[in-house]
């Protein structure tokens, strides 16, 4: 987590400064000021650049799963807690928030809608002192499946209080019925200013929590429980208060939701499944770096709506994707360009350049040849009545030729060979950068 | 070490009175196994003790009982005149007992400055707070970096803990140990694993760290045992049966005959 500070400030001067005085707070820390001045830039002019109503969709929609992935990563990156629920503290807060918006609609409390998404943190949080209170008592597997348990719980109870839940139409609400300064929020993009400054605000709470006591030591608590509870710690408190804090910041994401559809069905937003979608773009984007998860809410709209726009198939290459990084690359994208960035600060990244454009050449022919095949068996079975022929990356394949099929095959095959091939070719050179680096560190020291 | 306090009041006024730690009649069965039966110990404020004994006499499950890992089966734990058996470990350790392991039990993927950090939070009073930022706790900073220079890592400030080598694993085991400021540490095996040289100067900084404070360790090698214990409890099939001074404990004739026997004798003419 202190490795945002630890890249962003000139190496050097950290060493120097780390001999004396060196845990004092530098509140004037250049490198830090700079990354959340971009991270704010970017919030503010990303619908400058991106105009269309589906970018401004996306965009959104980053913005609230931003603290939807950074507040599930308080329990998996930062706590170790495997949950598979998560989607019962941004779903409730998701209700919470549309039932207090139709009730300050119907003017029997005023709530400005500024204020709604709070209403939903206040609700996951209420939730996750409840529910957490039984999970957090265990950790590893008994706290993942205690966590699914309740997830279904929540999900089947949906049923049962269709007045709360709306059965399965869901409920609906109009987030028009307030002014704000000039403010009805009924564009889009007064919505999206809305969730971006619950993002920025959100991001840096959640970052600074990370930086104190309870962050620390839940942080110990990942690495060795056991040991927390000999330096005078509960680790099933600890746990516990963390989990509140994710419940909250998970709530205010459900807020945001909810204004931002204007309609939440419990089918989908409390269930495990979105649980899961929460769960695997954390990981994906990455879990032991602070802003891996900014990287996964971005791809998690990007595969759900763009994705899922191009392809019939999305959930199988979602599928692929997933376990190609959790056996290469389990650290997620962020320990990608983390560990690349390591590589370029002690100037190996040259030697890497080469290897990089073979991989991405020999995936390019893998993709290609295998997403023929997918393409082609998934239309034969889902869209046969539609003739044989697919299209397929601005041309056309014929499902009923031979040909087509040996092609893609062999194009599948080859790519595969070439790709293994590169890719031992790379592990190779990466080692002995990673070698000539602990050279040169050690030098540093001696 | 000592501006911190973190005794109850009520624990320091019986202290003058109580041992710093005791033991009375404890058991402990696994199933129908009874691993310690009946140990008894009275440890003054202060002292050194090394716990001795053959493989699977129980030194490590004494250990695990006085520090909440497991709960005796029967029997009592006091800490300066305060029961805590049965209590959690971090009830014992907030009452001013902490201890090390065997095995190396540290924050692997923390910084060996976070790991002795996370050491004194509790005993500082930070407790659960998340309305503080740890950069600003400067009494907590400043005793990691104390930590830190007392067991020789201050160089190794930012390297996370899983990258040490072994032998600084153990000294940040030790670190971590007595970061709370407790006032009876419990060592277990604390030079296993060590070259001579390492375990000489090992012995060293432990003499150091735990300057007044009381001092448990099981240990298996002799000339540690002789240079650094005032008292030596000799643990066989889970019972105390001699603790007294290294001199009388080594003529002690049950002594010999259910553990030292002559190997000790012949450790000791080679040594000299």
């Amino acid at each position: 987590m202190s490795s945002i500070a630890k890249t962003s400030m000139n190496s050097s001067a950290a060493d120097k400064a780390r001999s004396q005085g060196h845990y004092r707070f530098k509140p004037l820390n250049i490198g830090r000021i700079l990354v959340w001045g971009l991270f704010a830039l970017a919030l503010v002019v990303a619908p400058l650049i991106f105009t269309s109503s589906l970018a401004l969709t996306m965009l959104s929609q980053i913005g609230y799963l931003i603290i939807i992935c950074l507040s599930y990563n308080i329990l998996l990156g930062q706590g170790g807690m495997l949950s598979f629920g998560h989607a019962v503290y941004t779903g409730l807060g998701s209700f919470l928030a549309i039932h207090a918006m139709n009730k300050a609609a119907a003017g029997e409390m005023a709530i400005p809608l500024v204020l709604i998404p709070v209403v939903g943190g206040l609700a996951g949080m209420f939730f996750a002192a409840l529910f957490g209170y039984v999970t957090t008592k265990k950790s590893g597997t008994t706290f993942a499946m205690i966590t699914m348990g309740l997830g279904e719980l929540v999900a089947s109870m949906a049923l049962m209080f269709p007045e709360f839940f709306g059965g399965e139409g869901g409920i609906t609400t109009d987030r028009v019925y307030s002014k704000f300064f000039g403010l009805d929020f009924g564009s889009g993009l007064q919505v999206y200013y809305l969730i971006a400054v619950y993002c920025f605000v959100c991001t840096a709470a959640m970052f600074a929590f990370t930086g104190t006591p309870l962050g620390r030591m839940l942080n110990a608590v990942r690495d060795n429980p056991e040991r927390v509870e000999f330096v005078g710690y509960n680790t099933q408190r600890v746990r516990y208060f963390a989990f509140i804090i994710a419940g909250f910041f998970a709530g205010i994401g459900g807020g945001l939701t909810a204004i931002n559809f204007e309609i939440i069905t419990a089918m989908d937003s409390v269930s495990v499944v979105r649980s899961g979608g929460y769960l695997l773009f954390t990981f994906l984007g990455g879990a032991t770096f602070f802003f891996g998860p900014i990287i996964g809410a971005v791809l998690l709209v990007l595969a759900s709506v763009l994705l899922s726009e191009l392809t019939k198939a999305w959930l199988l290459y979602l599928g692929l994707v997933f376990l190609l990084m959790v056996m290469y690359a389990p650290g997620g994208v962020a320990s990608l360009i983390m560990m690349n960035l390591r590589v370029a600060k002690f100037g190996h990244f040259k030697r890497l350049l080469m290897p990089y454009l073979g991989i991405l050449a020999a995936g390019i022919v893998t993709v290609i040849g295998a997403a023929s095949l997918i393409e082609m068996i998934y239309h034969m079975q889902l869209n046969a009545a539609l003739g044989p022929k697919v299209p397929f990356m601005g041309t056309e394949l014929d499902t009923s030729a031979a040909a087509t099929w040996t092609v893609a095959i062999v194009v599948f095959v080859v790519g595969l060979g070439l790709l293994e091939g590169v890719r031992r070719l790379t592990a190779r050179r990466w080692g002995r950068i990673q070698e000539a680096i602990e050279e040169s560190i050690k030098k540093g020291e001696g | 070490m000592s501006s911190i306090a973190i005794h109850q009041p009520a624990a320091l006024a019986v202290q003058q009175s109580a041992h710093a730690l005791e033991l009375r009649d404890l058991r402990k069965s696994f199933g129908k196994t009874e691993i310690i039966r009946g140990a008894n110990l009275a440890v003054n404020a202060g002292e050194r003790v090394a716990i001795i004994g053959p493989n699977g006499a129980g030194k490590s499950t004494l250990f695990n009982l006085i520090s909440g890992r497991f709960e005796p089966s029967s029997g009592e734990v006091l800490l300066h005149g305060q029961r805590i058996d049965g209590k959690k470990p971090f009830e014992i350790n907030r009452m001013g007992l902490s201890r090390s392991f065997q095995i190396t039990n540290i924050f692997p993927k923390l910084s060996v400055f976070e790991n002795l950090r996370c050491s004194v939070l509790w005993s500082l009073g930070y407790r659960y707070s998340f309305w503080r930022f740890l950069s600003n706790l400067h009494d907590a900073n400043e005793r990691a970096n104390e930590l830190m220079e007392m067991i020789g890592l201050h160089r190794k400030r930012d390297t996370l803990a899983v990258n040490l080598t072994y032998a600084e694993q153990r000294a940040l085991e030790i670190g971590i140990t007595i970061g709370g400021g407790a006032s009876v540490i419990l060592l277990d095996e604390p030079t296993a694993g060590m070259s001579n040289s390492e375990t000489a100067h090992f012995i060293q900084l432990i003499k150091k760290v735990t300057e007044g404070k009381t001092l448990l360790t099981v240990e298996h090698d002799m000339g540690v045992v002789f240079g650094l214990a005032d008292k030596i409890a000799v643990v066989v099939y889970g019972e105390v049966i001699a603790y007294d001074t290294p001199e009388a404990v080594r003529a002690n004739a049950r002594v010999q005959e259910a553990y030292l026997g002559s190997s000790v004798a012949d450790q000791q003419a080679g040594a000299h």
